[in-house]
């Protein structure tokens, strides 16, 4: 059996959770066994319903010490079904979340961890799968050397997959101990951003600490997004100086992005902002100092105030538009 | 209390890697202190210099040349060092398994562990090895603050941020933004070079066969243009409109 764990928010599943399911069918097909899957929470009902239309086996996991996420409850749960149920492959969003909780779920199995995975495949005996390194300068192809096998998959790289059956739901209780629960969870900042999910823009227009400040995102990154129905991102140095939301930020321990277009203003280009965008199809750097190391990994840079630049690149855009 | 950080060596985040039909050629690359684990072992240090009494063990686990990071780290402020050395490669599940039985033998209170290699970009390694120590860990850590008996972070969560309290002894990962590590001094280099360096070999602690093999690596960088656009604001951003036409991506 594949056991794939639903990632879900306000009664919905969310799209990491349809990715798996894709990531899952493609494993199977190798691999061979049954796709189950698992959502776990406070309340699960509405979201377990959603993913028995994906799946013909669901488990869910509705207790209130689930409510929030905490690493070792979530570990407690999974590696309890995955023994239960004798998983052979256990698949896990690689979102912060799922990066926190999927090394303890392969330690208490013994399993091997393929980590933040982009394919999938398997001959039967073995699970072999694609991954970054060296700061996503590399992609390498790793083999897990036993079974059962813990997966995290890279968001937004598999297909959505489509509602196709009326599978049944089974509860499942996982008793937790005192140990389990010993994390509190306290106060948390949302970071929130209405505009085109960043992973998804096919254009992404990226400030940096030489924007100058939160004005600078208002006057000159916004305007510019909107011109070009772009994703914003930001640097580590901006989502730490507090100008924008963390959701926003690109780079090693940020997002990971691979636009048609990276427009980077203002950015230094520190190797840990390079790995997060250095897939992009073409990169665009604007910024004043020419030994800025970002120009290295540009295709097109231009030296210049972007005070000055980015708003005679929006006036371009719309006259050649016209 | 007992303070360890775990070191990695990494190349040197600039260096240029080539990559061969075998994988990745490291030969010539210039190795440094992963820059995750400064960020551990700075933290360490300012715990410290806070006024709490502590010992700070730096530990390794990882080839001869790690001996060069282990030194970093001592010159950094850290008091002794403990190698476990190793020509062989580990994944991070078996590299815990490994080094929870070195911390685990330390009786520390704390362990600082980087929260993305910058070689294996694997961010695993401390939630796995809180996990072989039977210890909570917060990853993703901007801030941390020490009680007698617990640690209250800030860390990044899936959507924003949030605070966490977990019972001491526990596992810390580190990122960018948690602190701004020192340079180590001459004055300390120079002491680092006489702190003690103890040597672990596999068979100290059991020993270890990798759950991972790596079958292939590609460098997957495209090569870039690297044109710079001259003329003035106005003009370069005209010319650049157009190459980004040309190119089809706008």
């Amino acid at each position: 059996m594949i056991l794939i764990v639903a990632e879900h928010k306000d009664g919905h599943l969310r799209k990491s959770a349809l990715e798996l399911v894709s990531a899952a069918k493609s494993l199977q097909a190798g691999l061979g066994g049954d796709l189950a899957g698992l959502v776990i929470g406070h309340d699960t009902q509405a979201a377990a319903g959603e993913l028995a239309k994906l799946l013909d086996t669901v488990y869910s996991i509705s207790d209130a010490a689930f409510s929030e996420f905490r690493a070792e409850t979530y570990t407690a749960a999974v590696a309890q079904l995955a023994q239960e149920k004798n998983a052979k492959a256990v698949l896990i969003s690689a979102s912060r979340s799922g990066l926190s909780y999927s090394p303890r779920v392969a330690l208490r199995l013994d399993a091997p961890l393929l980590e933040d995975v982009s394919s999938l495949e398997s001959n039967g005996n073995t699970v072999t799968a694609t991954r970054f390194s060296y700061l996503a300068r590399v992609t390498e192809t790793v083999q897990a050397q036993s079974l059962p096998v813990v997966i995290s998959v890279k968001p937004n790289i598999y297909p959505v997959a489509e509602a196709a059956v009326n599978g049944s739901i089974e509860a499942v209780d996982v008793p937790l101990t005192e140990q389990d629960k010993r994390v509190q969870v306290g106060e948390k900042v949302a970071a929130s951003s209405e505009r085109v999910a960043l992973e998804e823009a096919s254009i992404v227009i990226t400030g940096g600490r030489g924007v100058g400040g939160p004005e600078g995102f208002d006057n000159l990154i916004e305007p510019l997004a909107d011109a070009l129905s772009a994703g914003i991102g930001s640097t580590r140095a901006v989502v730490d100086a507090g100008w924008r939301p963390y959701g926003e930020q690109i780079g090693q321990t940020g997002k990971t992005v691979a636009p048609d277009v990276y427009f980077a203003l203002g950015v230094s280009g520190a190797v840990q902002h390079l790995s997060g965008m250095n897939r992009s199809k073409v990169i665009v750097a604007i910024n004043k100092d020419p030994d800025a190391p970002i120009f290295k990994v540009a295709d097109y840079g231009v030296i210049g105030d972007v005070n000055a630049v980015v708003p005679a690149l929006k006036d371009a855009i719309e006259a050649a538009r016209n | 209390m007992k303070i360890i950080c775990i070191i990695k060596q990494v190349p040197d985040a600039e260096a240029r890697i080539r990559s061969t039909a075998a994988g990745i050629d490291l030969e010539g690359v210039t190795f440094v202190i992963d820059g995750m684990d400064e960020y551990g072992v700075e933290q360490a240090l300012r715990i410290r210099e806070s006024g709490v009494e502590a010992e700070i063990i730096a530990v390794a686990l990882g080839p001869k040349r790690y001996e060069e990071a282990i030194r970093t780290a001592l010159a950094m402020g850290a008091d002794r060092a403990i190698h476990l050395e190793t020509e062989e490669a580990f994944d991070p599940i078996t590299q815990a398994k490994l080094l929870a039985k070195v911390v685990g033998e330390e009786a520390a209170d704390l362990l600082l562990v980087g929260g993305k290699e910058a070689d294996w970009d694997s961010a695993a390694l401390g939630a796995a090895t809180a996990e072989a120590l039977g210890w909570p860990h917060s990853d993703w850590t901007t801030e941390l603050e020490l009680t007698a008996n617990s640690a209250k972070v800030t860390h990044d969560a899936d959507e924003g941020s949030e605070v966490l309290t977990l019972p001491l002894p526990a596992v810390i990962t580190t990122q960018q933004g948690l602190n701004e590590p020192r340079y180590p001094t001459l004055p300390n280099i120079m002491k680092a070079k006489r702190k003690e360096l103890k040597k672990l070999s596999l068979d100290d602690v059991g020993g270890a066969v990798s759950k991972i093999v790596i079958l292939k690596q590609e460098i997957q960088t495209r090569e870039r243009l690297n044109k710079i656009i001259e003329g003035d604001p106005m003009e370069a951003a005209q010319q650049l409109v157009k190459l980004l036409q040309q190119d089809k991506v706008i």
